[in-house]
């Protein structure tokens, strides 16, 4: 497929944008990068994802595609012949959509929790945090990706939260290393990529824009 | 293929469980299905999806495959020769993922919120229905494009991620006294939903509104012992 017009809605720190940028890289497409504020969105934001007015919005060729894995998910249909993400088996397929879900299921609403709650519930999310990452941390093994020998679709999925590991740990006062070390030496290991380096936000940064959104909805 | 190779772990209510029961049928693809009870889950279960230990889960030679969506995409790929559930095109593919998506997140949440609602929380939450229901029309226009299904002139992904809730919005629509789906605001997809259920590989897998009424009247009395309990 011919490199037509791609253009791509987002917000730096969104781990569902991150993912997106991953994907585009990995398949080397040129695509603009429009950053949206969220707190005044623009026209095209809400003319191309009327039903959610959320980012990250894929605009292939003026057509919208919106919701992070089915935009990438897309990404691999459309520039099917560099760097596929997903696996070509039916059952294999099957497992890395699973596990997709499961980081949305699980992941996002948990670090919010850590960063947005105190005490029972802080601890709670904690705790089921942990275990899910733990849950992960078993299924990639000894491969170096969830992959398996490359990179693919699940470590593009799981791999932009780490740029909010370092904001969870501060404000969930614990440590996801000492917890799940085999997960961190995954998560390094894809950082070295490029197509992941160019993506994720630094961490500090990720840190201090989640002080300043604590601020504005006014949690301590 | 032999009926001991493909499983499927169900219950008659689910509409998640409708979804694959469908995608089979499509295929022509013959299976043993294995009704759970409710209130207790078997020990294949607990070992097929540790991770959610929910229905439905389709057991292909031995390995499970689970999320009711995920295994629709599976069923397509495995029996490629029979007729497609997904569309060919990656754009189109991407289209009914979306509002699959939608439908599973944003609109059928509210149906349960439905059945427990009262007063002008009750109005609130009718109104949201109705209002998916007005976008998802809009949907079935553009994404149909004249023909009779989401899919085109056959079922496919869409139809069947939408239409396993059909049961469910007719029963919510007795226990609650309204009128949800009405042919006179969304017509393309009240003459699709009429359609969807009495096709051939649906209408023996679709519960009947009445039993859901009743299923669904026992699981609102088990909620409100339970509020009762703890107030």
């Amino acid at each position: 497929m011919a490199n037509a017009e791609v253009v791509l809605l987002d917000f730096w720190p969104s781990p569902f944008g991150m993912r997106v940028r991953i994907a585009l890289a990995e398949k080397g497409i040129k695509y603009e990068y429009k950053e949206e504020d969220l707190q005044n969105k623009s026209a095209l934001l809400l003319q191309m994802n009327p039903v959610h007015k959320k980012i990250p919005v894929l605009i292939h060729n003026g057509k919208p595609v919106a919701e992070s894995l089915i935009a990438v998910q897309y990404i691999d249909e459309a520039w099917k012949d560099k760097a596929p993400l997903l696996p070509s088996d039916p059952y294999l397929r099957a497992q890395a959509k699973f596990w997709a879900d499961f980081v949305d299921k699980k992941i996002y609403a948990l670090g919010r929790k850590i960063w947005a709650t105190k005490g029972e519930e802080q601890e709670a999310a904690k705790k089921e945090f942990i275990e899910s990452l733990k849950l992960m941390e078993g299924k990639l093994g000894e491969k170096p990706y969830f992959g398996g020998e490359s990179f693919g679709y699940v470590d593009v999925v799981l791999v932009p939260f780490y740029s909010w590991f370092y904001a969870y740990e501060v404000f969930g006062n614990f440590s996801i290393e000492a917890e799940c070390p085999k997960l961190i030496q995954w998560a390094k290991r894809c950082s070295e990529k490029e197509s992941v380096l160019k993506s994720l936000p630094d961490h500090k940064k990720v840190h201090g824009f989640v002080l300043e959104l604590k601020k504005r909805l006014g949690i301590e | 293929m032999a009926r001991t190779e493909l499983k499927l772990l169900g219950a008659w209510p689910s509409p998640y469980v409708m979804r694959p029961r469908i995608a089979l049928n499509i295929k022509s693809v013959d299976y043993e299905f294995l009704q759970e009870t409710f209130g207790s889950k078997s020990q294949l279960l607990l070992e097929s999806n540790p991770v959610h230990k929910k229905i439905p889960v389709l057991i292909h030679k031995g390995k499970p495959i689970c999320e009711s969506l995920i295994i629709v995409e599976y069923i397509d790929e495995t029996w490629s020769s029979g007729p497609s559930i997904l569309p060919s095109d990656p754009y189109d593919r991407a289209i009914a993922k979306f509002w699959g998506a939608y439908v599973d997140e944003k609109w059928f949440p509210n149906l349960r919120i439905l059945s427990t609602a009262e007063g002008e929380a009750k109005d609130q939450v009718i109104g949201t229905i109705v209002e998916g229901l007005d976008l998802l029309e809009d949907a079935f226009v553009k994404i149909s494009k004249g023909k009779t299904f989401f899919g085109g002139g056959q079922i496919g992904y869409l139809d069947i991620a939408f239409g396993c809730y059909l049961g469910w919005l007719r029963a919510s629509e007795k226990m609650s006294e309204v009128k949800l789906l009405d042919e006179a605001k969304t017509p393309g997809l009240a003459k699709w939903a009429d359609t969807f259920s009495s096709h051939p590989a649906v209408k023996d897998v679709m519960p009947e509104v009445d039993k859901l009424v009743e299923y669904g009247k026992s699981l609102v009395a088990k909620y409100r012992a339970a509020k009762a309990a703890s107030s």
